[in-house]
């Protein structure tokens, strides 16, 4: 214990830098690393960390005549009793249920089968990739006005009829409003998820195959057995990521739907917070609602951190 | 150069362009509006968009001649879309500060602008002696931009609805373009001619979404004698027999009659659209819609007329009134208040000047003889050299609009918190037009208990 505790020699002391001296030496080694950091640091701090901050701030503040004023819980209780506040969350979760169901599934049949293709492979992806890169605001325009035409003009309405089965008026039945939209999103989305499926794909042995065949296993039980297992933590991250975008549901009710939808169908979270902030001078409500959104989406990332955790 | 001092060089010249990146990106114009030689400056919002070749070139000599009577103002001009007032942008500009020194807004506005403490009270500078025909200008469209006594906005154009019907049309539905419908019950036998001609032609049209749904279901409230709010402003009172009227005529055309078109949740442009590609027959409309489906929309004027509002089994009993005024922002100095009056009076309230300049206007893609705005008082002398003007200049069929002219129905303003209020009214119209098994008891209930709910939260 004296050894421990007993003062180095002089002579150490005087050959080891001070603590300053050695933090500005640091600093210059890596003058270049911290110039090009003060940009991202800037950025993020003006346009990411502030806004939130300010977000959380005026959650708990109430503004009128120009006068802003501490109300505490208020701006929270008040949007919790807005009979929409539900609606929104119902609408919102019942949409992230239907994209995992739909919107997950298909990407990774999609993925199975593009890799099963021995030509054309690069063709087939570049087409699944397509719709990525049509903005959405123009693809959802495609489906409103092309797709999902109420009439008999619409191309599934005539695909319908042409079958002889019953027609919808999608988007404007309070029943299919979700559904259609789920379909318009998943064939906008599904080409990065197709993508990253089929990078995992590729990495699973071609021998685990082999052996499953020799075992005398068909194309289910080889998804079921192999694929799944060899991919499960792709699977996992991605439905995180899906639950965490869709939760952010905005676009598609806003265009397919020009809002609410039919009877507030449509109204998502978000969508409820740019009606509090943009149409009902209520940007103290709006700012609660998304403090709200945001712990609900952080409960999500805290799992995909985990996970990704679990991965490293 | 060694690598350290390269890299030195290096850091320093990112720092620096990023400084002056962020330098450059702030805005600064708090000068006061004065500048060198006395010369006061402002800046003006709505001037319009490239697109509207006509318009931008008349507001921009409009401007030049100003400056030119004017020599000690100078107008700074910003676009800011071509609908002057979107919501979320106007709102986004509002809590930003980043309004123009005088800004545009609807009358409907007054309430968020206060609010968000971005407006100047100018009840001491608006007088004759900055805007010369401030005495004609009606005594009801200043109080509407008044509050606690103090005027905050001058209103520059203002508007009520009717019925808008499409002549061509009526013709081929074998109806009476010279007698349009005058109940609602005639509105729907009419729709059911109009439809009936088939290709996707709406008998009559209306909106259900995007706040103007509950917009439209205000001007039908109001034609059947009810109201939105209570007297004191503090429930919701259109649960009731005019209200639950209003959407079972709306349902009884959609799915009654089928005469409404299949697609439904329209907003503003939407309407129009089908509109001006002669797809509707009937809407609800104030006359400068005529104007959008013709410079918008590629619709033609001769194709419409104007009738007055409909009422249940007799002529309306009120239709909605509203308008549009310009705010100055707040902290102007009184030379730029001033000089803004001035701006507004030489552009929007002057008979043969900016807007009311109907000789310009009349060989351009633009109406004249519209039956509105209607900014002076009944009797002034502005409002008769505005008239002779308009008669005199006229490049439309004025006997499009006499009925909607001569057969005057009361005006009522939008309620408070409008906005607000029509985003829950849109789901009720959105019920009616889009579900045959709506129950229209249930869908204003809902309605009512939200609405109320707004206003209790907003006291």
């Amino acid at each position: 214990m004296a050894i421990i505790t007993a003062p180095p020699p002089a002579r150490q002391a005087a050959s080891v830098p001070s603590a300053s001296a050695r933090r500005s030496r640091k600093l210059r080694d890596n003058l270049t690393g911290h110039a090009f950091l003060i940009g991202a640091v800037i950025c993020f701090a003006l346009f990411m960390w502030y806004p939130m901050i300010r977000g959380v701030v005026m959650s708990f503040q109430r503004t009128r005549r120009g006068e802003t004023t501490w109300v505490g819980w208020d701006n929270y209780t008040r949007i919790i009793a807005d009979p929409s506040f539900w609606t929104a969350w119902k609408n919102t979760l019942y949409f992230t249920v239907l994209a995992l169901v739909l919107g997950y599934v298909v990407p990774f049949l999609v993925a199975i089968l593009l890799n099963e293709f021995r030509h054309a492979k690069g063709y087939l992806r570049i087409l699944v990739y397509l719709p990525v890169m049509l903005p959405p605001a123009s693809a959802l325009f495609l489906f409103k006005f092309y797709a999902y035409d109420p009439s008999e003009a619409g191309l599934f309405n005539a695909i319908l009829a042409s079958l002889g089965l019953p027609t919808s008026e999608w988007v404007q039945s309070p029943t299919m409003t979700m559904p259609a939209m789920v379909i318009a999103s998943t064939w906008m989305n599904m080409g990065g998820a197709v993508l990253i499926y089929l990078a995992a794909l590729q990495n699973i042995p071609g021998e685990l195959y082999e052996a499953a065949e020799l075992d005398g296993a068909g194309i289910v039980k080889r998804i079921w057995h192999v694929t799944i297992p060899q991919t499960k933590l792709i699977l996992a991250l991605l439905a995180m990521l899906q639950i965490v975008a869709t939760m952010q549901l905005f676009i598609e009710p806003l265009i397919l739907a020009n809002g609410a939808g039919t009877q507030d169908s449509a109204t998502s979270v978000a969508y409820l917070i740019y009606q509090h902030g943009f149409f009902q001078n209520d940007l103290n409500g709006a700012a609660a609602l998304g403090v709200i959104m945001l712990l609900v989406l952080a409960a999500f990332s805290a799992v995909y951190v985990r996970l990704s955790t679990k991965e490293n | 150069m060694s690598v350290p001092q390269y890299r030195k060089v290096a850091a320093l010249a990112l720092v620096a362009g990023l400084g002056f990146s962020l330098t450059a990106c702030s805005t600064k114009s708090d000068d006061g509006g004065q500048e060198a030689g006395g010369k006061v400056t402002i800046t003006v919002d709505c001037q319009p968009v490239g697109a509207q070749k006509e318009l931008l070139a008349n507001w921009n000599e409009d401007v030049a001649a100003f400056q030119q009577e004017n020599p000690d103002i100078i107008i700074k001009s910003v676009s800011v879309g071509e609908q002057c007032n979107n919501p979320p942008d106007f709102t986004a500009r509002l809590a930003g500060g980043t309004m123009t020194d005088v800004f545009y807004g609807y009358m409907t506005d007054v309430q968020q602008v206060l609010d968000a403490g971005q407006a100047m009270d100018i009840t001491e500078y608006a007088t004759k002696e900055n805007i010369p025909t401030w005495d004609s200008v009606d005594p009801a469209l200043k109080e509407v931009f008044t509050d606690g006594g103090k005027l905050y906005a001058v209103p520059v154009k203002n508007y009520s609805m009717g019925l808008v019907y499409n002549k061509v049309l009526f013709q081929k539905a074998g109806l009476d373009v010279d007698n349009p419908p005058k109940t609602w019950a005639e509105v729907r036998a009419a729709a059911k001619k109009i439809s009936a001609l088939g290709g996707g032609v709406a008998g009559y049209s209306e909106y259900s979404a995007g706040n103007t749904g509950g917009w439209h279901f205000t001007s039908l409230l109001y034609s059947q004698g009810g109201q939105v709010l209570s007297e004191d402003g503090k429930k919701a009172a259109f649960n009731d027999a005019a209200g639950k009227q209003v959407l079972q005529n709306l349902k009884d055309m959609r799915y009654g009659d089928n005469s409404m078109g299949s697609r439904q949740l329209l907003q503003w442009g939407d309407l129009l659209t089908n509109a001006g590609a002669g797809k509707v027959g009937m809407f609800i409309g104030a006359p400068d819609a005529t104007q959008a489906i013709v410079s918008q929309f590629q619709g033609k004027f001769q194709d419409w007329a104007m009738a007055p509002l409909p009422g249940q089994d007799g002529p309306a009993k009120a239709t909605l009134g509203g308008g549009e005024g310009y705010f100055f922002k707040k902290d102007l100095t009184p030379e730029q208040v001033k000089a803004g009056l001035k701006w507004i009076a030489y552009q929007k309230l002057t008979p043969g000047k900016g807007q009311f300049d109907y000789e310009r206007a009349k060989p351009q893609n633009y109406p004249v003889g519209l039956p509105q705005p209607l900014l002076f008082a009944n009797g002034s002398e502005a409002q008769k050299q505005e008239f002779d003007l308009r008669k005199a200049n006229a490049n439309l069929d004025t006997a499009n609009f006499a009925l909607f002219e001569t057969n005057p129905v009361p005006i009522k303003g939008e309620p408070r918190n409008a906005q607000a209020i029509y985003a829950v009214l849109d789901s009720a119209m959105s019920g009616v037009l889009t579900d045959p098994d709506a129950n229209i008891d249930a869908l204003l209930k809902t309605a009512e208990e939200k609405v109320n709910q707004l206003l209790a939260a907003g006291s």
